[in-house]
């Protein structure tokens, strides 16, 4: 099983390793979370990583196991590893996908490890005692109310789906939800798969086969810098803008900047996980409750408020 | 669809044996089908677009034809022009300051592409011909590492070239001589070389008979270490090669760039006619492999008739049905 630590954590682990007597009495917290595949993935990793930093130095007590895996097998793996030899007291989660990790969560849970779960939640409820949740309908109605804002006599779009995931499809549900009845209409949707080099192609055909197309979904900052490159290649000015979404640096800055092919983006943040490992931290060093779940809203950015979405240390 | 293929196929029995034919047919039976279910299908633009995208593809292909020709296998390639692409975007962005905008700056990138897929095919090569182990672990292992590589050069992000020279650089993709774009031309010229040398050249006639029977081809005085050794290495050129035109389209490098090249490379040659276990092969080919392959997914992003989720599937069905349609013909005859 092909696993990497970051350095950081790999670090950590030799620690802990090393000197297990004098770290009799700290408190191991593990956190799970896919490697990063794609840009948003890229970005929680950085962020995951910068708070475990952060959390070591605040909380001499607290000591924290990080572990990155490719695929959901990989991941059952990794969190039997640190119940088996790293003792954890808590356990902090993103899923790669629900129903393969409820299992071994569970079970987790049940001999008293404190569960967080992030972004995706277990396919049996109760599991978990806190859950930080990105809202994925909320993700796309707030994109589709842009939609309905921005083209109020309606029009003709095409849209850019992700990797085929409840995920993705949440997403479409609550777009299609919010621009019903508002005279836009999709075209076509196909799966770019958050991928720059899939949604360059994808948007290639789409211009090919639709002569008018008034705007794009591409539902991710990825996407949507493939689809330009598309329409910038083909020398079409028919499309008034192009929606990405995730808040990407590069795109947010673009927006900051009031570039009219990127009007807006709307939130996804991968520092969500960020949130997770606090208020883990916070739930196993005080008496302060943060059970329960904890929701974080997809916001919609605007020139006006870009600045404060911009994290230009971030890869993502 | 398959009955329609053969009953075009018949008539044409007195020519060429089918085995050459058939990945012919398929493919003239792909464009048929797209220019019915779209008028753009026959379009300069869509055909300019599909042509371009194919290239990356397509000069890898060449080089595997070489690779598998020989009886080898290259597992690393998609991974390796993900590198390769990261190391380009990483060295020019750092030349930058020095060089500035320009021709030189080009150039190095072009040179550092070329000299570093060299040197990985050269290591493929070596652990294979010279330490000895199996082409598929070798390649499955240099596979995992390019990747893993790229992903801590971007940080686990994306790396991206300065704009002002993406700018400079972006005709390399976008534009060509006589409205053929160059990554047309170049993959045309990686073709028709790779052709010459695979069916008309002394080193083609190694490069099959080492894939034939080695042993047999290393007592006819053939140095089957060496030319197992150069089709890697030749193969590494390639995916230089490929970067090259990759890197101007979106000026960027992730850990998602290039995933999967390797298998649409291998089936692309295999389609074309090339025996997966060595000893012959062709170029030629190869192309319409490559040619097969994108088609399927132009025409499946032009129509709507099958669900997205399907996508895979009916790429899938149409590979074995083109390697069927091949192989139905050969023992016919």
């Amino acid at each position: 099983m092909t696993r990497h630590f970051p350095k950081a954590a790999l670090a950590v682990s030799f620690l802990a390793l090393a000197a297990p007597a004098v770290a009799q009495d700290t408190t191991v917290i593990g956190v799970s979370i896919p490697a990063a595949t794609h840009g948003w993935a890229g970005g929680m990793n950085y962020h995951a990583q910068a708070t475990v930093d952060r959390l070591e130095e605040v909380y001499p007590q607290l000591d924290f196991v990080l572990s990155t895996a490719s695929n959901a097998a990989e991941q059952v793996n990794d969190i039997e590893d640190m119940m088996a030899t790293r003792d954890i007291a808590a356990l902090v989660v993103l899923p790669f996908e629900s129903e393969p990790l409820t299992g071994p969560v569970q079970a987790l849970s049940e001999s008293g490890i404190w569960i967080t779960v992030v972004d995706r939640g277990l396919s049996v409820e109760g599991i978990e005692d806190l859950y930080v949740a990105g809202d994925n309908p909320g993700f796309g109605r707030v994109a589709g109310e842009f939609f309905t804002g921005a083209m109020p006599d309606g029009g003709q779009i095409v849209v850019l789906r992700g990797i085929p995931t409840t995920i993705d499809n949440e997403r479409l549900a609550g777009f299609e939800e919010a621009i019903e009845g508002s005279g836009i209409e999709i075209l076509a949707a196909e799966h770019g798969n958050w991928n720059r080099d899939d949604s360059f192609t994808v948007m290639q055909d789409f211009l090919s086969r639709y002569p008018e197309i008034d705007a794009v979904w591409a539902s991710d900052d990825d996407m949507a810098i493939g689809a330009m490159a598309a329409i910038d290649a083909a020398g079409r000015d028919d499309i008034q803008f192009v929606l990405g979404g995730a808040g990407m640096k590069e795109m947010i800055q673009r927006t900051m900047e009031g570039d009219e092919m990127v009007p807006a983006n709307v939130t996804y943040p991968p520092a969500m996980i960020a949130t997770a490992i606090e208020m883990t931290a916070v739930g196993v060093t005080s008496n302060a409750p943060v059970s329960g779940t904890f929701t974080i809203g997809s916001v919609l950015i605007t020139p006006e408020n870009a600045e404060q979405y911009y994290y230009p240390d971030s890869p993502f | 669809m398959t009955q329609t293929d053969t009953a075009t196929a018949k008539p044409a029995r007195r020519l060429p044996p089918m085995t050459v034919i058939g990945p012919v047919v398929a493919l003239i039976a792909l464009i048929i089908i797209g220019a019915m279910l779209n008028p753009n299908f026959l379009g300069y633009a869509n055909l300019t677009n599909v042509l371009s995208r194919s290239a990356f593809i397509g000069i890898i292909a060449v080089g595997m034809t070489f690779v598998i020709t020989a009886g080898g296998l290259d597992l690393s390639v998609g991974s390796m022009a993900a590198f390769i692409a990261g190391l380009m975007i990483l060295v020019m962005n750092a030349a930058l300051p020095v060089l500035g905008v320009g021709l030189p700056i080009i150039f190095l990138g072009v040179a550092t592409a070329l000299v570093a897929g060299v040197i990985a095919g050269l290591i493929n090569g070596l652990l294979i011909t010279k330490v000895g182990i199996e082409a598929f672990i070798v390649t499955l292992g240099t596979m995992g590492i390019y990747r893993s590589l790229v992903t801590w050069m971007a940080d686990g992000g994306t790396l991206s070239l300065d704009f002002g020279l993406r700018t400079f650089y972006r005709p390399v993709y976008y534009d060509g001589i006589l409205g053929i774009s160059w990554p047309i031309i170049v993959f045309a010229l990686c073709v028709i070389v790779g052709e010459i040398f695979l069916s008309r050249g002394v080193f083609g006639r190694h490069v099959a008979a080492t894939g034939a029977n080695a042993e047999v081809a290393h007592y006819s005085s053939v140095n089957t270490t060496r030319v197992r050794l150069a089709t890697y290495v030749l193969l590494g050129l390639l995916v230089g090669v490929a970067t090259i035109m990759y890197v101007p389209r979106l000026g960027s490098a992730s850990q998602t760039t290039g995933i999967l090249w390797e298998l649409e490379a291998i089936a692309a040659v295999i389609i074309g006619g090339t025996y997966l276990k060595g000893g012959f092969g062709r170029v030629w080919g190869t192309v319409i492999g490559v040619l097969i392959l994108s088609l399927i997914e132009n025409i499946l992003n032009l129509t709507d008739y099958v669900s997205p989720y399907l996508n895979g599937a009916v790429q899938g069905v149409m590979i074995i049905l083109a390697v069927i349609l091949q192989r139905g013909a050969k023992t016919g005859k």
